[in-house]
Parts: C-alpha cells; sequence; structure tokens
C-alpha cells in the first residue's frame, strides 16, 4: 500500500510530468489560456492515460515479451486506435460527456506524456495495479500544473506586460518559477 | 540549373534560421529540454533527431505517391517511429553511457512535433531532393537550438563546457540551470532574446523606409 502511495504522490509531486519531466508541454503552453478548458483537458488526459496504463500493461504482458522491438510502433498504433474507439463508444453513449472531453481526445492522443507514461511503466517494470496508480498520479499531475498554469495566465493578461516578453517567452518563463516551487517538494520523502 | 540551386539554399536557411524548428517556431519542445543539461547530451540527442529527421523526410519523400490520403499521418508516424527505434538500438550498442543518460528520451523522438510537422508540410509535397535539403537545414536548426541550449546551461550550471572546467575553482555553479527549471528559464530568456532582435531589426527597417520617403 505504501509502495502504491509512494507511485502517486512521486507521479504527482516530486516528478510531475510536466513540470520536471518536460512532457506535454504542447498542450501546457498551447491550451493554459483559460482555466476551464485548461482543467477540462486535464481530465481527459487522466482518462487517456489511465487507458494507455491499461494497454502498455497488455502488450508488455502478452505481446512484447516475443518481439520487443517493436514496443514502440505497437505502443503508438494500438493507444491511439484504442483512444479512438473509446471516443466513439463515449459519442455513442453520452453526448454530454463527449462534448466536455472529447474534443481533446484527438490532441492527447499522440501527445509525449502519453507515450512518456508508456515508456516510463515499462522502464520501472511496474506491474497493472501500480501502472494504474502511475497514470492517476501523472495525470492528476499534469492538471494540477495546467491549472495553476491557467489560473496564472489569466491574471498576467489583466496586468501591464511589456509587448515584447508577452507569449511564448513569458510562459516559458512562468512555467521555470512554478517548476522551481515544486522542486521543494522533493523534500517531502527524503527522510525516509 | 542556377534556380533550382538557389531554392535548395533557401531551404536549407530556413531551417537553419528564419524558420528555425525552435527558436521561432516553437516546436519539439517535450524532448529538447529535458536533455539539454549539458552540451554533450544535447548533441547526443541532436543527432538522433537530426538521423531521424532526415532519413523519415527521405522515405516519405520517396513514397509520397503510394501513400493514400486517408491513411498519411499514420504512415508517417508508423516510418518515423522504425527509425527512432533503429537510432535506440544503434546507441544502446554504439554509446551505451549516452544513451543510459538520454533514457526514456530517445524512444520520444517519436512524439517530436516537428518531425511530423516536416512530413505534413513539406515531405509529403516535394521531390525527394527538396525534402531531404529541407530536413537538413531543420535538422541543423534543431542541433543548432539543442547545442546552444545544453552549453548555456552547463557553462552556467557547472562552470563547464564539455566537461571541461571554464572559470576554475572559484566559480560558484548556478546548481538551478542544470535542473529543471533552468531549462525552462534559459529557453524562455533565449526567446525573449530572439523577439527582441527581430523587434529591433524590424524598426530599423522602418525607420530606413521612412528616411527613403523622406528624401524623395
Amino acid at each position: 500500500m505504501n509502495e502504491l502511495l509512494w507511485i502517486f504522490i512521486s507521479a504527482l509531486l516530486i516528478n510531475n510530468f510536466v513540470l520536471s519531466y518536460f512532457l506535454g508541454l504542447c498542450p501546457f503552453l498551447g491550451v493554459s489560456g483559460r482555466l476551464e478548458t485548461a482543467f477540462r483537458l486535464g481530465l481527459a488526459n487522466i482518462f487517456v492515460m489511465l487507458i494507455t496504463a491499461l494497454c502498455a500493461w497488455f502488450l508488455n504482458t502478452y505481446i512484447l515479451i516475443h518481439a520487443p522491438y517493436l514496443r514502440l510502433i505497437s505502443f503508438i498504433v494500438v493507444i491511439a486506435s484504442t483512444v479512438q474507439f473509446i471516443e466513439m463508444v463515449i459519442k455513442k453513449l453520452s453526448p454530454a460527456l463527449f462534448k466536455a472531453l472529447g474534443i481533446f481526445l484527438p490532441l492527447i492522443t499522440t501527445n509525449c506524456a502519453i507515450l512518456g507514461l508508456a515508456i516510463f511503466a515499462t522502464n520501472r517494470g511496474y506491474g497493472l495495479v501500480e501502472g494504474l496508480v502511475f497514470a492517476l498520479g501523472a495525470g492528476a499531475g499534469f492538471t494540477l500544473a495546467l491549472v495553476l498554469m491557467a489560473g496564472i495566465r489569466e491574471e498576467v493578461e489583466l496586468s501591464d506586460v511589456p509587448a515584447l516578453i508577452r507569449g511564448t517567452a513569458m510562459n516559458l518563463i512562468i512555467a521555470g518559477i512554478l517548476s522551481m516551487a515544486f522542486m521543494g517538494f522533493a523534500g517531502l520523502f527524503s527522510s525516509t | 540549373m542556377p534556380k533550382r540551386k538557389e531554392d535548395a539554399y533557401q531551404e536549407f536557411v530556413k531551417g537553419l534560421w528564419r524558420d528555425n524548428p525552435v527558436f521561432v517556431q516553437v516546436l519539439g519542445m517535450c524532448p529538447m529540454l529535458a536533455v539539454t543539461n549539458s552540451a554533450i547530451n544535447a548533441l547526443a540527442m541532436g543527432g538522433a533527431t537530426f538521423f531521424v529527421l532526415v532519413a523519415s523526410s527521405f522515405l516519405v519523400s520517396s513514397l509520397r505517391k503510394w501513400i493514400p490520403r486517408q491513411v498519411r499521418i499514420s504512415t508517417y508516424i508508423i516510418i518515423i517511429a522504425t527509425f527512432v527505434t533503429v537510432t535506440d538500438f544503434t546507441l544502446e550498442a554504439l554509446v551505451p553511457t549516452v544513451h543510459k543518460e538520454l533514457g526514456a528520451f530517445i524512444p520520444l523522438i517519436v512524439a517530436n512535433c516537428m518531425i511530423l510537422g516536416r512530413q505534413e508540410a513539406f515531405a509529403s509535397r516535394n521531390s525527394v531532393r527538396l525534402a531531404v535539403v529541407d530536413a537538413l537545414g531543420m535538422a541543423s536548426g534543431f542541433l543548432f537550438a539543442l547545442f546552444t541550449l545544453g552549453a548555456v546551461r552547463e557553462i552556467l550550471g557547472e562552470g563547464a563546457l564539455f566537461g571541461v572546467s571554464l572559470f576554475g575553482p572559484d566559480f560558484e555553479p548556478w546548481v538551478i540551470m542544470i535542473l529543471p527549471p533552468g531549462g525552462f528559464l534559459t529557453l524562455g530568456l533565449l526567446l525573449l532574446f530572439f523577439s527582441w532582435i527581430k523587434e529591433r531589426k524590424q524598426k530599423l527597417e522602418q525607420r530606413l523606409a521612412q528616411l527613403e520617403g523622406e528624401t524623395q
């Protein structure tokens, strides 16, 4: 149990996917303009990450032990098609949910955070439960970073910033400061 | 055919400077920030991306008449993934230490949107020769950006370049620069620097145009 909690906290705060592994930067910089959108994208991301962990575990246990060199290709193909399939199912079953999350699904399917999750889980030899907890932590961490960023950006919109620095340069510097703040969490588990 | 030669040259310079994938288009950032904590890692990552981009552009461009439109993106991704797998295993066999340091970020080259972007925007609609030249330019631009970032971070963060100490023992290293926040800050400041140059150039051109108008 303790092990699982450690995996969760580590992926959520200490090794945050966005702020310390630099994964999923494209949506982090692109879709963090508004709080509401950022939150929804985060939720959709948690959902896709859970599916990814499931697919990665299945592929690793049953298929890739026979052909390890196909790892990368099969991850991409299987994850992308599973997400697309589930997208169609959601569209059929719950149009409301699809409207809230669906538009983001194609955006994040081939994201490096998703592929990174599958590769990290494989490299660390996580089983099914560990993989799912890792996905939940990483997804929640992504949402947290995205929501924080969106909140800051909404505030910055209203302040007087020189035109030259507006845009990506400023967002990266804000991200740098956020990342510095998250480094403080590294001390959480050092004593144990 | 002097004109065609000029075209190829233009395509090359475009990638290296005017449309630099990192500094101007801000693409392919996920794999680049994580591995640029030293100049040597940055070069290894840049080299790997270089090979993947040029090889995929070559193949996509040669196959462009046979790839059906509907499944083109999936085809590109599978081509890219194949070359990334090749690179991954080659690096593991040749330089195991570098491979270990880059870790999961070599497979993540697949998700570099810059590579897929070049296939969709350029290689799939141009001749093999132009596609390769374009890929060479873009890949060199990427390598240049990675190296700049890696060198700045290593010099400030460790007081060294390629592991050779530059400032002697009195230099207090800025540890933050080789940690994750340093990546964000360095790239942010570099982008700021480039947009400053661009704005200055624009102002200068405006001023010139104004002066010309006055003299006439």
